[in-house]
């Protein structure tokens, strides 16, 4: 994945110079280890900011809905099949785009490598042979990039992209994974178990959004937390009130969420929302047999009406 | 220690619906507690935050003049969650009044001047508040000529009509009232924006301070006017308005720059809003 | 100024002895990070003595993140019926123990917000008032650290009252501040033994290599110098604001924020008035009743941030830039927008002019 930067740089040169966009969204290489700031490049000469690697987990689609112009985007397969949720919703035309796919062996997540190393500065970090090397003051240690990978990369089943105009390197292989282990072992519980979960892990939110808006799709020009007349949710950090925002944001992420991890990835205090919107994402297949985002032409099943739609939740 | 936060208890005395439209309601409100009315001395140009509470508060003019005692008049556009509780509400409901909050007109400046007052639909409040704070009088021989446009989009839309009609038989103001439009056969007052008005009545600016409120547009156009007879930016004075909470200069939400509007403003000259940045 | 030395477990029944009489706030690890918590006697060894930094500031112990201000009965029958009446607090004194200089410095400049000549936040003063406040001077600052660029440093003592400092082998030396922190040491004796030449070395050569570990950013007085409009109008807001997202992360878990929103609540006859934390980084902060958002770019809202930090605070209150250098924002930025790159571009934006 190390000698993605030059194909991209490459890429976007070629576009820019000839035109072909107005414009590209990117990552430029972060100031500090572990991060990597999206960035817009307009013309060639800054072409050399651009920049990939394993802390690219910020899905770069949270930056197309009501975008004009022609853009080009680099984008990962979960990144992908975002774009092709915005464009059926119509946030963007798919013929605006220029897609530059990325097949990705999964993004890390930093806050494992915090879990090894504590609450020490990590100084530096270095990638090669499936190893990670991080150091700062006083340690300097090799670790297996697979225990290093963001909660959502370990189950990933779309790594290469479903729709591009040019891969940046060959596709690499899925895998088959069983991605609800964890959501079938929280169904198990009870009623009550579950809401002590939920409670428990909600407790520490700021309500800081983040989550909300590193999501592409949580475009609403008004957020239903945002709505005064009538006031559906309350905005302190009553317990009740944080969970209901969490919950009414997954049950609208269903049939849409492609599980890019861009949710969990922003959250300043670790707060596991994936867990909510799996679940949805596992009912939507269950129930439809649906994946989001994976076919450009399909509907999603909840704009449309099949008359063989199941009907047995219906008492 | 005095909270900033509390508002006074008053009650609603009486409500006027101002407007054809019914948008516009002018709420006489008294004091429940004698010494609040005593400790609520303000000058025109101020404002106060109007607290219902379950509802929220709001930023309102004061439409009163501090000669007027024994009441509070504040006139109220519906536009939101609590101005339309507010429009709802009957007389002899208890509600809230903080204040008085924010910079007055500059009345030390305005005494010994002459007074251009140029105001538009309903933001015409505090200049009421103005007026019959000058005309009173007490005030009157304080102040040099004292020369009023103010229009409105119809007839209907003006506010404190009965004031208005008798204002202009006096001599002791030029009130020049105007409509942008009307199909009213026997409408005696001026036809035209506010902005042609003042250029047509010119007033002068000879020793004189321009008092301007009114949507944005109409400031945009009155403006050119106003300095093209004379009157230099220190002596445009306009009120602003911003989304506010606190009122007391602490919740951030309402600065221009440096400047918290509901401190450090409303009032404001044009000469301080050209050092501001553009972000109103 | 009193110098002592304290072994680790002298200072663990110093605090202890504190929170038999007064509260004690002090950082403990919730979950994978750390947070200032109210500890009581038996947690008193839980504090984490070599903690980085808190995961959020701790401002919220001054200006929580819901505060109900007033109750009030909605009931028509009741004959208080909407009138606002103060909930009560606990205002007794309190102390913090260990907190960094950068947030204690954070407070003094969130001061000048809430106690101002015309108004006084009833709930602030009274709070900082009934509080002592006992650092910990950093001795291995971060790398996204950058105090001594903003007029506070490993070991300030600004907005303390006493400061302790880690010497290594589990001892500390602690300092007397101010006079409420000689007030503490009387209130509830620390023990430990003066101290000596060698601690006192010791402490000066730590100070000097915390100081040295952090990369200056620059010279921000042209912030001081140089006109609003100018850093208002440059050409470089359009490059900074694309990859924001508009969150509230760096607003809440900025030391020196402190934008709130006032809301009420009713629940069937009951209703309270709070103040919430808000954040200019929402449209929705500025929106007229009118439906005009003098912010409703992203631009504009980003732009707003960064100025009111480093330009509008210093023009307004003369006390430098509203900003210690914590990091966390640094840190926790979702897409890594950083303050010390935006600053680099504010001043680079300023030498060009000339």
């Amino acid at each position: 994945m190390f000698d993605y930067t030059e194909k991209i740089r490459e890429i976007a040169r070629r576009l820019l110079q000839e035109k072909k966009v107005d414009g590209i969204i990117g990552f430029k290489k972060g100031t500090i280890p572990m991060m990597n700031q999206p960035v817009f490049i307009t013309s060639p000469d800054r072409v050399e900011l651009l920049h990939w690697d394993s802390w690219c987990g910020v899905n770069l689609a949270n930056y197309l809905p009501k975008r004009e112009g022609r853009i080009g985007i680099v984008a990962k397969g979960c990144d992908t099949r975002s774009i092709v949720v915005l464009s059926q919703e119509n946030q963007v035309q798919r013929d605006q785009l220029y897609i530059i796919g990325v097949p990705c062996r999964g993004m890390l997540d930093r806050r494992k490598v915090w879990e090894v190393v504590g609450s020490a500065d990590v100084k530096g970090i270095e990638e090669g042979n499936g190893k990670v090397r991080v150091w700062g003051n006083g340690f300097d240690l090799k670790l297996e990039r697979s225990e290093l990978l963001q909660n959502n990369c370990v189950i990933c089943v779309h790594r290469n992209p479903v729709v591009f105009d040019e891969l940046v390197a060959d596709e690499v292989e899925e895998q088959s994974v069983d991605r609800y282990e964890d959501i079938r072992n929280i169904e198990a519980m009870s009623s009550d178990e579950k809401w002590n979960l939920f409670q428990e892990i909600f407790s520490r939110c700021i309500r800081c959004y983040a989550c909300r808006n590193a999501c592409p799709f949580c475009y609403c020009p008004q957020c239903f937390v945002d709505e005064s007349r009538p006031q559906w949710v309350g905005k302190t950090i009553d317990r009740t009130d944080t969970l209901t925002f969490h919950l009414l944001r997954a049950f609208h992420m269903a049939g849409r969420c492609t599980d890019c991890g861009a949710c969990e990835r922003a959250c300043p205090v670790g707060i596991p929302v994936r867990l909510l919107t799996k679940k949805l994402e596992k009912d939507v297949k269950e129930l439809y047999g649906y994946e989001a985002g994976v076919q450009l032409d399909e509907r999603p099943p909840l704009d449309t009406y099949k008359p063989d739609d199941p009907e047995d939740f219906i008492k | 220690m005095n909270n900033p936060y509390r508002p006074y208890p008053v009650v609603i005395d009486d409500i006027i619906v101002e407007t054809d439209d019914k948008n516009l309601r002018t709420y006489h409100l008294k004091f429940l507690n004698p010494e609040d009315e005593r400790a609520f001395q303000f000058l025109p140009g101020q404002f106060a935050e109007i607290s219902v509470p379950g509802q929220g508060e709001i930023p309102i003019g004061i439409a009163s003049s501090p000669t007027e005692k024994g009441f509070l008049k504040f006139t109220i556009n519906k536009v939101g969650k609590v101005t339309t509780y507010l429009h709802n509400a009957r007389p002899g409901e208890v509600i809230g009044v903080r204040g008085p909050l924010g910079k007055p007109y500059p009345w030390d400046k305005l005494e010994g001047s002459n007074v251009v007052i140029i105001g538009g639909g309903f933001a015409f409040t505090t200049l009421r508040s103005s007026l019959v704070y000058m005309l009173h009088p007490d005030n009157r021989s304080l102040f040099g000529d004292i020369t009023v446009v103010y229009g409105a989009r119809n007839p209907g839309l003006l506010l404190y009509k009965d004031e208005l009609f008798e204002w202009e038989k006096r001599d002791d103001v030029t009130l020049h009232i105007t409509v942008d439009a009307t199909d009213d056969p026997n409408w005696k007052y001026n036809v035209g924006f506010v902005p042609a008005i003042t250029k047509e009545k010119a007033p002068s600016s000879e020793n004189a301070y321009a008092i301007v409120c009114g949507p944005p547009i109409m400031i945009k156009f009155t403006l050119p006017v106003l300095t093209d007879l004379g009157f230099p930016p220190d002596r445009i004075i306009t009120s602003l308005e911003m989304r506010m909470k606190c009122g007391i200069g602490m919740c951030g939400r309402c600065n221009i720059g440096t400047e918290y509007v509901c401190k450090d403003g409303p009032v404001f000259t044009f000469e301080q809003l050209s050092r501001l940045p553009n972000e109103y | 100024m009193k110098r002592l030395v304290l072994t680790k477990d002298e200072l663990t029944a110093w605090v202890r002895r504190m929170t038999e009489g007064v509260k004690v706030f002090a950082p403990v690890a919730v979950g994978d990070y750390d947070e200032f918590r109210l500890v009581d006697s038996d947690q008193a060894d839980l504090i984490r003595w070599s903690y980085q930094n808190t995961r959020l500031s701790p401002k919220g112990l001054f200006h929580p993140q819901a505060e109900r201000m007033f109750k009030f009965s909605t009931s028509k029958e009741d004959p208080e019926w909407n009138i606002l009446k103060e909930v009560p607090k606990d205002f007794s004194p309190r102390v913090i123990v260990g907190m960094r200089p950068c947030d204690a410095a954070a407070l003094k400049i969130m001061d000048v917000n809430f106690d101002t000549p015309e108004y006084k936040d009833p709930w602030w003063v009274r709070r900082r008032k009934a509080t002592t406040i006992v650092g910990l001077a950093c001795t291995s600052p971060s790398s996204t650290c950058f105090c001594t660029s903003v007029n506070s440093g490993p070991f300030d003592t600004k907005g303390l009252d006493v400061l302790l400092v880690p010497l290594g082998g589990g001892r500390f030396l602690l300092e007397v501040v101010s006079e409420r922190g000689e007030e503490l040491c009387q209130q509830f004796g620390p023990g430990g033994k003066e101290a000596d030449s060698e601690a006192i070395a010791t402490y000066e050569e730590l100070k000097k290599k915390a100081e040295a570990a952090l990369v200056p950013i620059g010279d921000l007085s042209p912030f001081k110098e140089r006109d609003m409009l100018e850093f208002f109008n440059s050409p470089i807001w359009d490059e900074v604001q694309f990859a924001c997202i508009n969150c509230g992360v760096c607003t809440y878990l900025c030391p020196t924020c402190w934008c709130f929103d006032i809301q009420d609540e009713v629940y069937e006859s009951e209703g309270c008035r709070l103040r919430l934390w808000d954040s200019c980084m929402f449209p929705l902060f500025t929106l007229h009743g009118s439906g005009h958002n003098p912010r409703a770019e992203k631009l504009q809202r980003v732009r707003q941030r960064f100025m009111h930090k480093l330009k509008y605070y210093v023009d307004k209150y003369g006390q430098g830039v509203a900003c210690v250098g914590c990091g966390r924002c640094v840190q926790f930025c979702p897409v890594n927008i950083d303050i010390r790159e935006v600053i680099r571009l504010m001043l680079v934006q300023c030498e060009c002019a000339v």
